[in-house]
């Protein structure tokens, strides 16, 4: 039985045997949700994308799935763990970035920010149907002049009797112009709060940004709220400053780590298929050394990257994650993803301009990835201060 | 009305099948376990038929698996089904299809049902007997090669697959009924579906709980595997060029015609 007894070569695409640190459910969820991309992404994504579109039924299917809020418990929601999370995010973003960001603002932003800082009634009233899909929510903390810098934002509410005035613009809007709410932050007298605003309120409105080069599958919107009327019950109670949104940021961020390493497999994946059918000079280029190198340079990264995530699920799972370290993960993978992005497409050659692979539309995608959620100078700057105990920010 | 659905675990049928030369039996070592995709459409029909009938219907799937694989079971729990019970044990390893059939019949006989419901065939050996054979052992009406399954007035009628069309056929419960890719695309666990699997159960039988009077295992297998052979090389395919899509097309068609294909 020499089969058995041998250590079996590693597979090309898991090359460090992640998956068999897996727990079944854990392994349940990524092949489900892989199933999910396999069957419903990935033949339609590349028209999507060339026509910049994301269909507003994806949300109901993904609600059916179960991934928005797949990390919350009860709502409607799966409570699944944290590594289960980050696996769902891997795959869905194996399948465009625009559709993991979609996810991510649904859940880890405008979900995670009713979840953890609403009132009862809110939780009740919202969370149960953006689970579901039927509502969209998205998360208003950018603006045009502030977006490394949001304490200086300059959208503000005021008191009007036990109502709220909402004024200010908020910009590069996940979904904004698909959305029924959105967590808006503002100054007011009482420092930064957040408010829940539904779309219809008078006052709002959504600008989509057209005319972009990446996440093309995402809506991306420029909120506009002129002297927005909101009740009292709008504001969320329990978040006070700027750490409600950077909490809801972390989470964000956390799926990024994940995400970003999807999409750099599915890079890897294409140039390595790719590079053993491609034959030049009578023998697949796959065969050539500089080729090798480039491949893997990429296993390397996309292995590594992966079982960062992994690592730092597991200490989420176990509440022992710092902030900070979502940083090292969201800066590591990102510029991994990207860098991995490019080579993958030198492999394909003039076929890694088209969108017949996925390659160049991962790539354009990352662009984005690498700033949004923390730009990754940024990140750099968290961790400098992790490590140095100076701030360098200003 | 309780519905079982016989479930077999293959290799991954998106992995490279290998066969070891000296056993001469499909190698499953190495390769991810799945649920065959055919008993996912059997899963499907289930569940379809126990939404459309509420109450108390439910559905157990049935396995005859190594203990060590049964987890791979809760991919069905968390499609929906209620629970799931495996019939496990080393003296089974290597039954064929009748030895396969008999010990699954006793199996179903234990645990009791209204209906039956089988994927077509297996992945992996793909012979497509066990739901007959199945039928026969536990003595009720096995309407095979089913598109489309509904219970009325306590019948089962079932649209059964023909070349040409289908038959409306019906027959008494207790019954089986295997299905084809027709009766709808499985769905997918919900992750709500996989959070909520963990706390289903997976009973254990094993050959001693069922009285088994005939042996079952390579021992009771009536077929002998005598040799494998790959399938022969295919010949190499002819390539035509056209200036265009209609002479493409005439070029086709005469071949399809000399052919006599049409």
């Amino acid at each position: 039985m020499t089969e058995s007894m041998r250590v079996p070569l590693p597979d090309a695409l898991d090359f460090l045997g992640l998956d068999a640190q897996l727990t079944d459910e854990e392994r349940l969820v990524r092949r489900t949700v892989a199933d999910f991309v396999a069957d419903r992404i990935l033949p339609r994504i590349a028209t999507w994308f060339e026509e910049g579109i994301l269909p507003r039924e994806l949300a109901q299917e993904l609600g059916a799935l179960g991934v928005l809020g797949m990390h919350l418990h009860g709502y409607g929601c799966a409570g699944a763990s944290a590594v289960a999370y980050g696996l769902a995010c891997l795959e869905l973003e194996a399948g465009d970035s625009g559709v993991r960001s979609f996810a991510s603002v649904q859940g880890s932003l405008a979900m995670f920010a009713i979840y953890r800082f609403g009132s009862d009634e809110q939780k009740e009233r919202y969370l149960p149907r953006m689970a579901a899909g039927e509502l969209i929510g998205c998360f208003g903390l950018t603006e045009p002049d502030f977006g490394s810098d949001p304490s200086a934002m300059r959208t503000r509410a005021r008191r009007a009797g036990s109502d709220w005035l909402l004024s200010g613009t908020k910009m590069w809007i996940t979904s904004g112009g698909i959305a029924d709410l959105a967590i808006i932050w503002a100054q007011t007298d009482d420092g930064i709060r957040g408010f829940i605003v539904e779309s219809a309120t008078p006052g709002f409105s959504a600008r989509n940004i057209e005319k972009k080069l990446s996440l093309r599958a995402s809506v991306t919107s420029e909120l506009v709220l002129d002297e927005c009327r909101l009740p009292a019950d709008a504001l969320l109670p329990e978040a006070r400053g700027l750490s409600g949104p950077l909490a809801c940021l972390n989470e964000a961020r956390f799926g990024i780590t994940w995400g970003a390493m999807g999409a750099a497999r599915a890079c890897y994946a294409a140039a390595l298929e790719y590079s053993k059918t491609r034959v030049q000079f009578g023998r697949p280029i796959s065969s050539f050394q500089l080729t090798q190198a480039k491949l893997v340079e990429m296993a390397l990264e996309v292995n590594k990257g992966t079982l960062l995530a992994l690592h730092l699920g597991r200490m989420k799972d176990a509440g022992t994650l710092h902030p900070s370290q979502v940083s090292f993960g969201k800066l590591n993978n990102v510029r991994e993803a990207l860098a991995i992005a490019r080579s993958a497409r030198s492999v394909l050659g003039a076929n890694g301009v088209t969108l017949e692979y996925p390659v160049i539309r991962h790539m354009n995608n990352l662009e984005s990835v690498l700033t949004y959620e923390g730009t990754s100078e940024v990140h750099t700057l968290i961790l400098g201060q992790a490590i140095t105990g100076s701030s360098a920010f200003v | 009305m309780k519905i079982v659905v016989t479930v077999k675990l293959v290799p991954d049928p998106n992995a490279e099948k290998r066969i070891d030369p000296v056993g001469m039996r499909l190698v499953r070592s190495g390769v991810e376990t799945v649920l065959n995709p055919y008993d996912e459409y059997a899963l499907e029909a289930a569940l379809q038929l126990r939404e459309r009938l509420g109450g108390d219907t439910t559905v157990t799937a049935f396995s005859m698996v190594p203990e060590s694989t049964k987890e791979t079971l809760r991919k069905a729990l968390a499609m929906g089904v209620d629970d799931a019970v495996i019939l496990s044990d080393a003296s089974l390893a290597g039954s064929d299809t009748w030895a396969t059939a008999y010990a699954m019949a006793q199996g179903l006989k234990k645990i009791g049902f209204d209906l039956v419901i089988c994927g077509g065939l297996a992945d992996d050996g793909s012979t497509g007997g066990v739901p007959g054979a199945l039928a026969e052992y536990l003595g009720v009406p096995g309407l095979t090669n089913a598109r489309h399954l509904e219970i009325v007035d306590g019948k089962l009628h079932a649209q059964r697959e023909t070349d040409s069309g289908y038959q409306v056929v019906s027959g008494a419960l207790p019954a089986l009924v295997s299905v084809t890719m027709a009766v709808g695309e499985p769905r997918y666990p919900s992750l709500k579906g996989i959070m909520g699997a963990k706390k289903k159960s997976i009973a254990t039988m094993a050959p001693a709980d069922l009285g088994l009077d005939r042996a079952v295992g390579s021992d009771g297998a009536k077929t002998e595997l005598l040799a494998i052979a790959p399938p022969p090389a295919r010949g190499s395919a002819r390539v035509v060029e056209a200036a265009d899509g209609p002479t493409g097309a005439k070029i086709i068609f005469d071949f399809l015609k000399e052919k006599k294909l049409i």
